[in-house]
């Protein structure tokens, strides 16, 4: 009799996935914590330049964001396809944006209003006019710490 | 007597459910918003506007065209040749060793035609309404780096490191107080070497 038997066909051992829950949390709290909620529903094309010589936005409770661009497609039935100004959740005239801004810079608490910071979130393929417009209106009310909000990236992508 | 029972132990079978559940949650809401960007100080709107004399080799003019073309002091250039121009005119230091106005820091070519000195420079950048503004975007922030690189090279050879480095050090919330204000001292001292002088105008 040989000593030696033969195995029967051993089954593939299973993979074991005790550790799938610790990967899901990894990927959850990666996600946690990289997750910025939006604060306004966009109106308006958005996409953002790039720039690399970029600082960041300190405080976000002395932030006014000023959203510029063509209006989504939704909208651009009643807002024609010319690039509009959007604060908070709706669109604003050029003329009333200054009254706006001071609206909002009333808003936030006294003793944060000097250091009030404007965010520019400006679509890429927007033309400088009317950007132009808005600096001429935020000098006017006096908000002049303003910030050209961008992606972290090379600018040459800025063209496409 | 009565055996100790063993606490059952609780099935966690679930969990990664429970944990996919949440994570989907976030991957749907996450929209990764960006909070960086380029700061900027609009000047103050003055009631009686006498414009400064400035002598125009202190003057560089960049201008953007309505087709996205750049033309700086009278060339056409490429958008990858700006950063250079600007340093060269920013660093030039072309004031007499006798004036007051002589730069010493500087490592220019001290060309009479271009500008004193970096405190006098002013960069003059003209765009037009039809301009595209991921453009003017990449023009401010290649003059941002001429003035960055700048910055950085002073603050390397008095304080051995770069300036930009500082300005991260300040900004954070792990510094501790004592080091900031000698952090912003250093600032100060730097940008007072090359401080940022950008006029801005629209034009039809």
């Amino acid at each position: 009799m040989s000593k030696f038997k033969f195995k029967k066909a051993t089954k593939t051992p299973e993979v074991s996935t005790a550790s799938l829950p610790d990967i899901v949390f990894m990927l959850l709290f990666f996600f946690m914590t990289v997750t910025v909620m939006k604060e306004d529903t966009l109106k308006v094309v958005n996409e953002l330049p790039n720039a690399t010589e970029i600082k960041k936005l300190e405080k976000k409770d002395r932030v006014i964001t000023i959203y510029i661009g063509k209006p989504v497609d939704k909208f651009q039935e009643t807002q024609g396809e010319q690039a509009k100004i959007q604060m908070e959740d709706s669109f604003v005239n050029l003329s009333d944006l200054g009254a706006r801004v001071l609206e909002a810079v009333n808003e936030k608490p006294e003793h944060l209003r000097a250091f009030i910071a404007i965010s520019l979130k400006v679509d890429k393929k927007a033309s400088m006019g009317l950007i132009a417009d808005v600096k001429e209106e935020l000098r006017i009310v006096n908000a002049l710490k303003i910030n050209y909000t961008t992606y972290e990236g090379d600018t040459s992508k800025n063209l496409e | 007597m009565a055996r100790r029972l063993e606490a059952p132990e609780v099935n966690a079978g679930s969990m990664a459910d429970i944990a996919f559940l949440l994570l989907i949650f976030f991957l749907v809401t996450t929209s990764i918003e960006t909070d960086v960007g380029l700061d900027r100080m609009l000047p103050r709107k003055e009631l009686i506007k006498v414009p400064p004399v400035i002598a125009e080799r202190n003057i560089l003019p960049v201008l953007i065209n309505g087709e996205d073309q750049l033309m700086v002091d009278g060339d056409r250039v490429e958008l990858n040749e700006l950063k250079g121009l600007t340093i060269a005119f920013l660093d030039n230091g072309g004031a007499s060793r006798e004036s007051d106005n002589y730069c010493a820091y500087c490592q220019g070519n001290r060309d009479m035609k271009s500008s004193d000195n970096p405190d006098r420079a002013i960069v003059s950048l003209m765009s037009s309404r039809q301009t595209t503004y991921g453009v003017y975007i990449a023009v401010q922030n290649e003059l941002m780096l001429a003035y960055n690189s700048l910055r950085d090279r002073e603050s390397q050879r008095r304080y051995k490191t770069d300036f930009t480095f500082l300005e991260a050090a300040y900004s954070s919330s792990e510094t501790p107080n004592i080091l900031k204000s000698e952090i912003k001292e250093k600032m100060r001292s730097i940008q007072k070497l090359y401080p940022i002088k950008l006029s801005e105008a629209a034009r039809q």
